[in-house]
């Protein structure tokens, strides 16, 4: 790899890091590969691939199940790993539940909400309950794993579903969230990072507010912790969902937060084995949280991954990985606004955004864009980028995104516009 | 860009731009819409048959999205507007073959003439479901007006 590739954009993160990714060291037709796809999933660091590894070398074993000396070894491990994952986003350990990835967290809370309105669980469960007259809110600006779970439990409920709407460059502002949420609002969900437009929400504030009405707030963090310092507790929120994926950690597993109480009182949604204190023929009582929550053989190898990403980001440190992509976001906004005839979507040049930007090339559809790039070895996502509503409500059908990381280099950002002012050539549209 | 020249062939692009058929059919004996979930592809393909039933007269459509799909559907019409259906259920079969092929093989020119500009792009897994959309759209098509003998 030459140095110019590994050149950092601002010195804040080490050039050698790139070392740490084998797999960005490999070429895409015939072009040494620019990985612009990090929103979508990001590359695991070496450190993390071998923790995973030496856990099943040397300390796999039935966690939580049974009392031999080597449960207590893989079932210590699994614990830490909550710790670590815990400390890293502000919260207590009790507060962190497994789950298969951040989709699955939401739903967790959503299904969770549709059995205590169904009558599911003690008086603890009254804040979960909802009926006709109350309202679910969430944002046109919604990833559909943070929408559709919503639907489902409007439609099993009898609430309503209402929604935060965004202005033409697909971001909202707190005085929009004002003016739907409301005394009859009962929940508020939104993304905390928008994976469309890269637009930071106003989240201290919704929270605020939706605590103001006694609402319960819901924040999907999938593409804010990867990112920068986040802290569920001094934002307030009461559940939060992210994806280890998306963090240099593996597939399969994500994190529901919950404030303890919260967690305490809500039902799972998911019973079975591991979940319980005592079960006669006719029920069960379940244990606190989080175990209250992971019904079943948990993804261990998995947690014990996700917390070694944690501690790799913890080891370049957040406020400056913040700090990294800070400076490829105005990069990229720079880069591409430039581009002739393309048209950026999101917060406007100047204002802040996270380290994204998605594009529309009038006259070449979003996958001939995508293509083009990765013929010049430039790898990023193509379609609605499960946000249909916002696609629809931008006037787009699709777009293309380019999305950085830790590894991402200035140089790469630059090659994504330069290939991106050839599209429309290539494809004979406009001048 | 030597590598994108086997995907986007001129007659490729040629048709992404002229699409042939594109237009709603007035009294269509058979629509279908087909969607391309993961990037919102979509077609709506309206058919009429002759007197006899046994020949597609004509074809129009209506769609949204990539070159690859338009232009497949643009290469569709011209092919199939006015065959036999027999004919054209040999078409959708020998488009749908090459399109499975990965690239291997020969096309068959014979049959699919002009179109087999299209097998370059069974090589790229994720365009091939592209290539698809309008000819699965027609084959729903031809076997809903088949089926309805109510036809005048
Ligand atoms: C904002 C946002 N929410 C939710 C998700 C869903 O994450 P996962 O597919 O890992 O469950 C994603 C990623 O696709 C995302 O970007």
């Amino acid at each position: 790899m030459t140095l110019d590739r590994t050149t950092t954009i601002d010195g804040l993160l080490p050039t050698d890091l790139r070392r740490d990714f084998p797999y960005l060291d490999q070429e895409l037709n015939g072009h040494p590969l620019a990985y612009l796809d990090s929103g979508a999933t990001a590359q695991r660091p070496i450190a993390v691939l071998d923790a995973e590894r030496a856990y099943l070398e040397h300390a796999n074993a039935a966690v939580h199940r049974g009392a031999s000396t080597l449960v207590g070894t893989s079932t210590t491990a699994f614990e830490e790993a909550r710790e670590t994952v815990a400390r890293f986003v502000g919260a207590g350990s009790r507060e962190i539940v497994w789950a298969s990835n951040a989709t699955d967290a939401i739903n967790m809370v959503a299904l969770g909400m549709a059995d205590a309105s169904a009558g599911i669980g003690g008086p603890e469960t009254e804040i979960f309950r909802l009926g006709a007259g109350d309202e679910i809110v969430v944002t046109e600006a919604e990833h559909h794993a943070d929408l559709i779970p919503w639907q489902r439990l409007a439609a099993k409920t009898g609430a309503t579903l209402r929604f935060i709407p965004v202005n033409d460059h697909g971001t909202w502002s707190i005085d929009d969230a004002a003016s739907v949420i409301g005394p009859r609002t009962r929940l508020v969900a939104f993304g905390h990072v928008s994976n469309v437009t890269g637009f930071l929400a106003p989240a201290a504030e919704v929270v605020e507010l939706a605590h103001r009405h006694d609402a319960l707030v819901m924040l999907d963090a999938c593409q804010s912790v990867p990112h920068r310092p986040v802290d569920f507790a001094e934002l307030g929120v009461d559940f939060a969902a992210f994806s280890a994926h998306k963090m240099l950690g593996p597939t399969g597993i994500g994190v529901l937060y919950g404030r303890e109480h919260l967690l305490d009182a809500l039902p799972p949604a998911r019973t079975g084995g591991s979940t319980i204190t005592t079960v006669t023929m006719e029920s069960a009582s379940f244990l606190p949280a989080p175990q209250r929550f992971e019904a079943g053989t948990q993804p261990v190898s998995q947690a014990i991954a996700l917390a070694e990403a944690v501690r790799y980001l913890d080891g370049l440190g957040m406020q400056r990985v913040h700090a990294h992509e800070e400076a490829l976001a105005g990069l990229l906004v720079d880069e591409t606004s430039r581009v002739a005839g393309v048209r950026l979507v999101g917060p406007p040049p100047g204002s802040p955004r996270a380290a994204l930007v998605s594009v529309d090339v009038p006259g070449v559809h979003a996958h001939d864009v995508g293509q083009f790039l990765d013929s010049q070895g430039i790898a990023v996502r193509v379609g609605h980028h499960c946000a249909q509503p916002l696609h629809r409500r931008l006037g787009l059908r699709a777009t293309t995104r380019a999305s950085a990381y830790v590894y991402t280099t200035a140089d790469e950002v630059r090659r994504f516009a330069a290939a991106l002012a050839e599209v429309r050539g290539f494809f004979g549209v406009g001048a | 860009m030597s590598d994108l020249s086997g995907l986007y062939q001129e007659l490729i692009l040629d048709h992404s731009r002229r699409r042939l058929g594109d237009g709603e059919l007035a009294e269509p004996h058979a629509t279908h819409h087909e969607l391309n979930p993961t990037c919102g592809d979509e077609i709506t393909m309206g058919i009429r048959l002759d007197a006899s039933g046994t020949v597609l007269d004509e074809i129009g459509w209506t769609g949204d999205g990539c070159s690859i799909s338009m232009a497949s559907a643009s290469a569709l019409t011209e092919l199939a507007a006015g065959a036999e259906l027999e004919r054209v259920r040999e078409l959708i079969d020998g488009f749908r073959t090459m399109m499975r092929s990965q690239g291997a093989g020969e096309a068959d020119e014979e049959l699919l003439g002009d179109a087999i500009a299209f097998h370059g792009v069974s090589k790229y897994v994720m365009r091939v479901k592209c290539a698809m959309l309008a000819w699965v759209a027609l084959e729903a098509c031809v076997a809903a007006a088949s089926a309805d003998d109510s036809r005048s």
